[in-house]
């Protein structure tokens, strides 16, 4: 349970961290927080020959609202984001998200960033994101692009990211009016990785429900406002078209009847 | 500390740290300026406990899920088994041995585990104490749902976690009743 070496860089500022990642590409991984990171290379699942440290570049360490959007650097952790005074009026939902992401004590130094980047089918912040219809920026030391979280999720722990670039920030669009949210998930025990997760965000007339931990990447749905049987067959249909499949844990009926359940529970939780 | 190699400008990893190199750590732990060498891949877990003695934070996991090996971090309670030795340079580390101001006494809160029956064989009570200290210093005033939550990153195989619940409720009530003495003798 120790990491296999590497060289390890602190980079100084943004441009140093992308010149690193442009020459030595897929043999580098960025540590942010590393609360995913140092549990994998601990366990040696993965071996990378350089480690390029941006948890003190101050330049990646930010978090803003600008032009309709919390902008949450690569740097900034959960908790700084968790324990913003504003975030209730901000970003609703990340606020309810939160107490399920692990630990309080993982929250502290986690990044944001490096969750999504990591991109674990049951992690909350990927299926927060996708579900508000948010995105990610990535630069590289050539260029800068926006991908629609929809288009960044790929798979299992694979997204769009080139070797090259960095998850630069990622965006949360601010709440609208007559939006209202809710989060959800079922996991064996708190903080544990959700069996399967739900997220909301209902309106007069639509509904968008965002389904973690059954397929290889966080699902969304968007329906209109049904109500009653219409709603539970739309949702049914829903937790059929995710493919679940029997895992050591349950059984693809049950994540179905999960998603049935908790979703149901989401749209009319939401406020 | 040595670099990777020096193939001068333009190189990124000029001022890399190598992986065969010993690196050289300066931290500040529990308020005393301590330094010691390690490879890049040291963990501050590890760094803590070998070379530098402080042998009161346990490991147990080292994935980040049992939470014995939990410290602060510039005053942050984080997992010292995910973070690298390297990463503390420069850091203020606080473990369980600068908790109270001298070897023969206690802090408030080890004196309430201590009270409330909040440890049996003690593995995991320095990392939880940890985690209470800096938890009480944003949540003064918690109900039990917070701490139970707070709690839930440490994995405690003795007490059944009440009386923990009970020291850090206590410990809280007699903060503020404290911190309300201090405010009545300022008028």
């Amino acid at each position: 349970m120790k990491p296999a070496p590497f060289a390890y860089l602190r980079a100084q500022d943004t441009r140093h961290a992308l010149d690193a990642l442009a020459q030595a590409g897929a043999d580098a991984r960025v540590l942010a927080g590393g609360q995913s990171l140092m549990a994998v290379l601990n366990m040696r699942l993965a071996q990378p020959r350089w480690l390029v440290d941006i948890s003190r570049t101050a330049e990646l360490d930010s978090v803003r609202v600008e032009s309709g959007h919390l902008v949450v650097g690569a740097a900034a952790t959960q908790g700084s984001v968790e324990w913003r005074e504003t975030l209730r009026d901000e970003v609703p939902l990340l606020r309810m998200t939160f107490p399920h992401i692990s630990h309080f004590q993982i929250r502290n130094r986690g990044t944001v960033c490096g969750s999504i980047a990591h991109a674990d089918p049951s992690a909350e912040l990927p299926l927060a994101l996708l579900t508000l219809g948010g995105d990610v920026t990535l630069r590289s030391a050539k260029r800068r692009r926006t991908l629609s979280a929809a288009d960044f999720f790929q798979g299992m722990l694979m997204t769009a990211r080139e070797p090259d670039e960095l998850v630069e920030s990622v965006r949360f669009p601010l709440k609208a009016p007559g939006q209202r949210f809710a989060f959800t998930e079922f996991s064996a025990r708190h903080g544990d990785f959700a069996l399967v997760s739900c997220a909301a965000v209902v309106t007069d007339d639509a509904i968008r429900i965002g389904v973690g931990g059954v397929a290889d990447r966080p699902v969304l749905e968007c329906l209109p406002r049904l109500e009653g049987d219409d709603l539970r067959s739309a949702l049914n249909d829903f937790s059929w078209k995710l493919g679940a499949r029997d895992d050591a844990n349950v059984s693809a009926a049950y994540r179905r009847h999960l998603v049935r359940q908790l979703g149901w529970r989401v749209i009319k939780e939401a406020k | 500390m040595r670099t990777t190699r020096n193939t001068g400008s333009g190189d990124a990893f000029s001022v890399a740290l190598a992986e065969d190199a010993p690196c050289s750590v300066a931290l500040e732990l529990n308020g005393v300026t301590r330094s010691g060498a390690c490879e890049t891949r040291e963990l501050l877990s590890d760094f803590l406990r070998h070379e530098l003695g402080a042998t009161g934070t346990h490991v147990g996991c080292e994935h980040g899920v049992c939470g014995a090996c939990t410290v602060l971090v510039d005053g942050v309670a984080a997992r010292s088994c995910l973070m690298l030795a390297v990463q503390a340079h420069g850091r203020r580390v606080d473990t369980v041995e600068g908790l109270s101001s001298s070897a023969q006494t206690l802090g408030d809160l080890q004196e309430a585990f201590a009270r409330h029956h909040a440890l049996q064989c003690g593995f995991c009570t320095a990392g939880i104490l940890m985690s209470c200290t800096d938890f009480l210093r944003r949540v003064p005033n918690p109900d039990e749902d917070a701490v139970r939550e707070m709690l839930s990153g440490h994995l405690c195989r003795c007490t059944g976690y009440t009386p923990i619940v009970a020291a850090v409720l206590d410990v809280a009530k007699l903060r503020q009743a404290q911190s309300r003495e201090q405010e009545a003798s300022h008028v």
